[in-house]
């Protein structure tokens, strides 16, 4: 069983080896995403991530999307493994790990108005963190985007939250367009707090937006780069200019330091060295 | 601010105080040296750097246990080309940046300096315990780690230094061996070769199989090798394995060491090098010491 991690110090009393756990239950949630529920207790700090052990292939970080369970899009041949698991099947878990989202209001007053905006997988941590904003009276207003209505995440979730909003690259549901386009139906000023995962030149182009609002300050992002230790040591995920590690100080890190960093330019692969987007 | 004066110099570097950040931790981009050197680190070492670029093994790649840190990075880095930005960088800190090197024969380690001039100094890896080729496969072999040394010695007017294993009968013999080559000092020790097997399924769980083991548990291991490389050496020791505070670097010390490096103990704090040296000055002041004095105490005392 995994134990309660704080903000703070998310590794201390950390689990020393994977925890096996085992999947209970296989959510087909799109075409190419699906959610894996496991055996195990995993009280995380909405937007941590845990480290997922295929054994014999690959360990790779995945969200915690809802209690025990991570939800995996497949893009590449760990996430494919995963995908193939069946009931009964287990992985090896390592985590909670990093910092996971700040929410802040208490659902009075001021603070109390947030926006979520999750890309494709980028859902994923941002469900829990919908959840408990709701659970403290927080005003929600999600926006979700994906290529496709079918590859919509989490649509009846968030939508049971608050407001939703819809945008689709291929207009099969909702706006026609990219997310940032369906930003525009909204007065952004009026929110306290902002909440982005997605792909990077999404979050990008969002934080962009922000930024001429004014807003960039109150935007949480989760960031996404190529883990190796995930316990914030071997420095692999460390990012420019600030040196900050995305798997212990971040993943989430705010909208004022991600602006003047490397995002949206370049990211590193497993040698280390810079691939542009 | 530490209260009393804790810069040394150690091989002609002058460093502000004596914690080094050890290679492979935090030291694959320039911006992450930096910080650490903003976190009060005397000097910094880079990961280690080869003639091509290398992904590492596959994950997991490094566990924590509940005695140390095992890990099999398998060096992943992005070779010298790519990562001479990153040095220039990485000197913006203005602490000594050392350039950590591997390679499989003095050439290749002549050509890596070369690549990366400009670096404080060179600390040549003969001591990774886990990728095929290189490391410890170099680093037991005196008479290679003796060529391998004279070949950077002759590559560069900058300082090298030899990481040690210990993963070897007699480490003394090698530290001969990198003295006889020309070595500045000796850095001791690279991780102790070890393994971590999952009871579920029965894998082991590094992505290597085995790896190298760090922290704590590896601490008694280095304080006698440094001992020993102290007591048959003329050139400096810097110190290595498993401390996470100033007690552990007083005793690393007492043992030999003329300045000491932090590697997995960054895990509880990236703040662990303003700490240590918080504690080393209160500690020298408290005994009216300098730094100079208790470096191989543990020798005079057994001397007298």
């Amino acid at each position: 069983m995994l134990v309660r991690h704080n903000r703070t110090c998310p590794q201390e009393g950390g689990t020393v080896r994977p925890v096996n756990a085992v999947i209970t239950k296989i959510v087909r949630e799109t075409p190419t995403i699906i959610t894996l529920r496991t055996d195990i207790e995993l009280d995380a700090t909405p937007g941590q991530f845990v480290m997922v052990w295929i054994r014999g292939l690959d360990e790779i970080p995945m969200a915690v999307s809802h209690p025990g369970s991570i939800t995996v899009q497949r893009v590449g041949k760990a996430t494919e493994a995963l995908s193939r698991l069946d009931v009964g099947d287990s992985v090896g878990i390592r985590g909670p790990f990093g910092n996971g989202f700040e929410v802040k209001g208490e659902g009075e007053g001021k603070g109390n108005k947030i926006m979520i905006i999750a890309g494709g997988v980028g859902g994923a941590p941002l469900l829990p963190l919908a959840q408990q904003a709701r659970s403290r009276g927080l005003d929600i207003t999600t926006l979700i985007g994906a290529r496709t209505a079918d590859e919509l995440l989490f649509e009846k979730h968030f939508s049971k939250y608050g407001a939703l909003s819809i945008a689709t690259d291929d207009g099969s549901k909702g706006y026609h367009g990219f997310i940032t386009g369906a930003m525009d139906q909204f007065n952004l000023a009026g929110f306290d707090q902002f909440y982005i995962c997605g792909p990077e030149l999404m979050m990008k182009s969002v934080l962009d937006i922000l930024q001429a609002a004014g807003l960039e300050a109150m935007a949480q992002l989760s960031l996404h780069r190529y883990f190796k230790c995930g316990i914030g040591v071997c420095g692999a995920c460390t990012i420019d200019p600030s040196g900050l590690r995305v798997c212990r100080d971040g993943p989430v890190l705010s909208g004022d330091l991600l602006i003047k960093s490397e995002l949206g330019k370049y990211h590193r692969d497993a040698t280390g060295k810079k691939i542009t987007f | 601010m530490p209260s009393i004066d804790l810069s040394i110099q150690l091989t002609g570097l002058e460093l502000e105080n004596p914690t080094i950040l050890a290679a492979g931790i935090l030291g694959t981009t320039g911006a992450s040296l930096k910080r650490i050197a903003g976190e009060g680190a005397g000097a910094v070492v880079t990961k280690s750097i080869g003639s091509e670029p290398k992904e590492g093994h596959p994950n997991p790649t490094m566990l924590k246990l509940d005695c140390g840190f095992l890990n099999a990075m398998g060096l992943p880095n992005p070779s010298f080309k790519d990562f001479r930005e990153e040095l220039t960088i990485a000197s913006e800190g203005g602490v000594p940046v050392i350039v950590s090197v591997f390679g499989a024969y003095p050439d290749e380690f002549a050509e890596i300096i070369t690549g990366l001039e400009g670096a404080s100094a060179y600390e040549l890896n003969v001591s990774c315990p886990h990728a095929s080729g290189y490391g410890t496969v170099v680093g037991t072999d005196p008479v290679l780690v003796e060529e391998i040394t004279r070949a950077a010695k002759q590559t560069t007017d900058a300082p090298v230094w030899v990481k040690l294993t210990p993963n070897v009968t007699d480490i003394v013999g090698i530290g001969e061996a990198a003295s006889r080559g020309g070595a500045d000092a000796v850095v001791a020790i690279n991780t102790v070769r070890a393994m971590a097997i999952d009871i579920h399924s029965g894998y082991p769980i590094l992505g290597n199989l085995y790896g190298g083991l760090s922290g704590p548990a590896v601490r008694p291991v280095a304080v006698k090798c440094i001992y020993d490389l102290y007591e048959a050496l003329d050139i400096p020791v810097i110190g290595v394995g498993g401390i996470g505070s100033w007690q552990d670097a007083v005793e690393m010390m007492m043992a030999g060491a003329s300045a000491i490096q932090v590697g997995s103990a960054v895990y509880d704090n990236v703040n662990i090098f303003s700490e240590i040296t918080n504690g080393l000055s209160a500690y020298l002041e408290a005994n009216d010491y300098c730094w100079y004095d208790i470096t191989g105490l543990a020798h005079r005392k057994v001397g007298l």
